[in-house]
C-alpha cells in the first residue's frame, strides 16, 4: 500500500480539513512552539473532544491534524506494526479527512504517528514523529497530584524519581523499568518517552527529526526539537542497558530489532519476529532471511497488506 | 493463528462495524424505533445524554441513545463529538430560574415555603411494581389533572426566604469578575475555581458523583446536607448579539436545579451563616442535580481549611476521574494491544525469576 492516494473526502465535505477548525489548529500550533521551545516542558492545552475515545491516540490525532497538509504523507503504527487495527483506522481516518497520501514506508512518510515504538530505520531531518501518550507525567505514579508535580518539575526536584530507581535496585538487583523509561531532556526537565520499550530511548538523543508527544485526555503537549541530548536515567555502577534477545527475527534474522513473541502452540513453541514490520519486510525483500523465513506468518501478513 | 489474529486490516474492521449495526436493530420483525420515540419516551435517557454530553438537543440526544443502542456513556461520547465540531458564536445570558415555568418544585427545609410544593412529574411516591399493563399493547393516552388554582410566579428561591435574616450566604456576582472559565475549551488547573468545578460537576458522570455524594453522607467528609430547595422546569435562554446589543430569546431549555444548604461558617469577624452547595442539569434529573450540589458544598473544604480527609473532599481527586467519556476511553484502551510494552515486561519477569531460583539452588546447594 505504497503512496496509496486516497480522495475520498470530497471539497464539500462536512468537517473542516484535517477534521480540527482553523482555531483550533492556531492553539494546538501554539502549543506545539511553546513545547519546542522548552523541550521536555508539559505545555496545557485545549484538548478537544475527538471521534475516537480517550486513550485511543487523541492527543497523537490532534497533533497529526494540527500540522498535516495536503503534500504529507502519512504513516502510522501501533506496537511497531502498520496492520494493527487502531492503526489501520487513524490512517483511515486522515486519508479521509486530509486527503493525504498514506505509505507504510518509515523513510518516505514526512509525519509518522506511533504508539508504543519507534521505527527501527532511522529518521532523517524533515520528518516528525508523533508520538500518542496516556500518560505525559513521569512522576505521576510516584506523586499523584498535578499541583506537586508541577511545583518538582518547575524546582527541578527529581529526587524521588532517582530514590524509586535505588529502591527497584534494592528489591530486584536491577532497574526493574522496562518501557515509559524516564529520560532527562537537556539536563533539565524529566520526561516521560511514552510507553515505547526501553529498547528505545536511545533512539530519542540528537535524532534528527522533530518529537512530538501528545496526550489528548490528560491536555498536554511536549517535545524533543532536532539534536536534543536525551539522556535515560541511571547510575554510575548501574548503567542504563537496553532489551536484548537470544534470538533474532524468525522471518528476516535482524539481530538488532526489537522482537515480538509469537506463540505458535500450547505446547511452549515460541518465534520471535521484528515489532517493525515495515522494517522486516525490507529486509526480507532485500534478500535476508531467518531461521523461519517462509512461515505461514510471513504469507500471512504479505495478503493483509493488500 | 494468534498472532494474526490481533493484527487486523480494513477489510476486519468494515466487516465488524457491519455487524455492530445488525446487532444495533435486533430482530427486523420487530418495528424499528424512532428517534421521535426515544425522544418522547426515553425521555430521561435523552436528558442524562444532554446534560453528560454538554449540548441541549433533545433530537441529536434521541439519535444518540438509538445509535448507541442504548449505552448511555457512549450516546454521552457520540454527542460530545458532535458538539466540540460546533461553531461557537457566543455565550449566553445568564438563566435565571426565578423566572422558571415549574413544572415541580419542592423544599425539605420549609413545609410552607412561599410558592408551595409542587410535587410535579416524580417517582417519588411511586410504588416500584412493574406495571404489566405498560407491556401490552394499546395503552390510552394519560392525562394529568388540570390545578384549580395557577403557581406563583415568579417562583422565589431558597435563597429570598432566607434574606431578611442574612442566614444564608448569597450568591450576588462578584465585582469585575473575570470571564467565566471554558472547561470546554481550556485544559483543568488547579486550585480549581467554582465556576470550572461546577462546569465539570455539571457534565460529570452521574454514578461517580452519586456516589461521591452518598460516601458523603456515610461520614467520608461529612457536608451536613439539607436539601433547600429542587426545581424543575423550563427557562429561557437569552443571547446578546453584538450587532443589537439587546438580549433576545433564543430558545427555551429544561433545567433541574438544586439548592443544597450546607455546614455553618462563621468566624470572629462574621457571623455563622448556611453555606451552600449548588447543582444544575439539562433536563430532568434530581439524582444529579443533588449529587452535584452534595459535592460541590463539600469540595469548598480544602486541605488548608478542613484538613481534608475524604475522597469527596479532594478536588483533584473528583474533577480529574468525573468525566466518564475520559474515564470510559482510558480503562477500554487497555483493549488496544500492548504486547511491546508486554513483551519488555516478560522478559524482565523471566530473568528476575531465574535469577531467584539460581539463588534458591545456591542455597539448597550451601545447605
Amino acid at each position: 500500500m505504497n503512496l496509496a492516494t486516497s480522495s475520498n473526502n470530497p471539497p464539500e465535505r462536512y468537517y473542516n480539513y484535517a477534521y480540527l477548525d482553523e482555531q483550533t489548529k492556531r492553539m494546538i500550533r501554539r502549543a506545539i512552539l511553546k513545547a519546542l521551545a522548552i523541550p521536555g516542558y508539559q505545555a496545557p492545552f485545549g484538548s478537544r473532544e475527538m471521534p475516537v475515545p480517550y486513550g485511543w491516540g487523541t492527543g497523537g490525532i490532534q497533533l497529526t491534524a494540527a500540522i498535516i497538509g495536503p503534500d504529507d504523507v502519512y504513516k502510522c503504527i501501533d506496537q511497531g506494526a502498520d496492520d494493527t487495527t487502531n492503526a489501520v483506522s487513524i490512517r483511515a481516518f486522515f486519508a479521509k479527512v486530509a486527503d493525504v497520501a498514506t505509505t507504510e514506508d518509515t523513510g518516505e512518510a514526512t509525519i509518522i504517528q506511533t504508539r508504543h515504538r519507534i521505527p527501527e530505520k532511522s529518521l532523517k531531518k524533515g520528518q516528525v514523529l508523533v508520538f500518542q501518550v496516556p500518560q505525559p507525567e513521569p512522576l505521576r505514579f510516584l506523586e499523584p497530584r498535578e499541583t506537586e508535580t508541577r511545583a518538582m518539575h518547575a524546582y527541578e526536584e527529581y529526587g524521588l524519581q532517582y530514590v524509586s530507581l535505588y529502591e527497584n535496585i534494592s528489591r530486584y538487583g536491577r532497574i526493574a523499568s522496562t518501557a515509559s523509561y524516564p529520560v532527562m531532556v537537556e539536563e533539565r526537565y524529566l520526561m516521560s518517552p511514552s510507553p515505547i520499550p526501553k529498547f528505545d530511548n536511545p533512539k530519542l538523543d540528537e535524532n534528527e527529526a522533530i518529537m512530538l508527544f501528545g496526550a489528548g485526555r490528560e491536555k498536554r503537549i511536549y517535545a524533543v526539537p532536532p539534536y536534543t541530548h536525551v539522556r535515560s536515567l541511571d547510575f554510575e555502577d548501574y548503567p542504563f542497558e537496553t532489551q536484548t534477545w537470544e534470538e533474532s527475527c524468525a522471518l528476516c534474522g535482524a539481530d538488532d530489532a526489537y522482537l515480538d513473541e509469537v506463540v505458535l502452540d500450547d505446547a511452549g513453541s515460541r518465534m520471535f519476529v521484528c515489532s517493525d514490520t515495515h522494517n522486516c519486510a525490507e529486509r526480507r525483500a532485500a534478500g535476508h532471511a531467518g531461521p523461519m523465513a517462509g512461515h505461514q506468518l510471513d504469507q500471512a501478513e504479505e495478503g493483509d497488506a493488500e | 493463528m494468534a498472532y494474526v489474529a490481533v493484527k487486523g486490516g480494513e477489510r476486519a474492521i468494515t466487516n465488524a462495524h457491519k455487524w455492530l449495526a445488525e446487532e444495533r436493530r435486533g430482530n427486523p420483525s420487530v418495528t424499528e424505533i424512532e428517534t421521535a420515540q426515544v425522544r418522547e419516551q426515553l425521555s430521561l435517557a435523552v436528558d442524562r445524554v444532554m446534560g453528560e454530553g454538554s449540548c441541549y438537543d433533545r433530537d441529536l440526544a434521541a439519535l444518540a441513545v438509538k445509535q448507541a443502542r442504548g449505552d448511555l456513556p457512549e450516546a454521552v461520547f457520540l454527542i460530545r463529538a458532535y458538539r466540540t465540531t460546533l461553531p461557537r458564536f457566543g455565550a449566553s445570558e445568564a438563566i435565571d430560574t426565578v423566572e422558571m415555568a415549574v413544572r415541580r418544585r419542592v423544599s425539605a427545609a420549609f413545609k410552607d415555603i412561599p410558592g408551595g410544593q409542587v410535587l410535579g412529574p416524580t417517582f417519588d411516591y411511586t410504588h416500584r411494581l412493574l406495571d404489566f399493563a405498560l407491556a401490552a399493547d394499546g395503552e390510552t393516552a394519560p392525562r394529568a389533572v388540570v390545578a384549580e388554582e395557577a403557581q406563583t410566579y415568579p417562583m422565589p428561591t431558597i435563597g429570598s426566604v432566607f434574606a431578611h435574616e442574612g442566614l444564608l450566604e448569597t450568591d450576588e456576582p462578584t465585582e469585575d469578575a473575570p470571564e467565566p472559565f471554558d472547561l470546554t475549551r481550556e485544559p483543568m488547573s488547579f486550585p480549581a475555581d467554582r465556576d470550572q468545578r461546577l462546569q465539570a460537576l455539571a457534565r460529570g458522570d452521574e454514578g461517580f458523583l452519586l456516589s461521591l455524594a452518598y460516601s458523603s453522607q456515610r461520614g467520608w467528609g461529612n457536608t451536613h446536607p439539607l436539601c433547600g430547595e429542587i426545581r424543575m422546569g423550563e427557562v429561557a435562554v437569552e443571547f446578546v448579539p453584538d450587532e443589537l446589543g439587546f438580549a433576545i430569546e433564543v430558545g427555551e431549555i429544561t433545567v433541574t436545579e438544586c439548592q443544597m444548604l450546607g455546614g455553618l461558617t462563621g468566624s470572629a469577624e462574621k457571623a455563622p451563616q448556611y453555606t451552600r452547595g449548588y447543582g444544575l442539569v439539562f433536563g430532568h434529573s434530581e439524582r444529579k442535580a443533588m449529587s452535584m450540589a452534595i459535592v460541590d458544598r463539600a469540595l469548598r473544604d480544602r486541605a488548608t481549611e478542613a484538613g481534608q480527609v475524604a475522597p469527596v473532599q479532594d478536588e483533584e481527586f473528583v474533577l480529574y476521574h468525573s468525566d466518564n467519556v475520559e474515564a470510559s476511553g482510558f480503562v477500554q484502551h487497555l483493549k488496544l494491544p500492548h504486547y511491546v510494552d508486554f513483551q519488555a515486561d516478560l522478559q524482565l519477569i523471566r530473568r528476575l525469576r531465574r535469577e531467584y531460583f539460581e539463588r534458591q539452588s545456591l542455597k539448597v546447594a550451601a545447605e
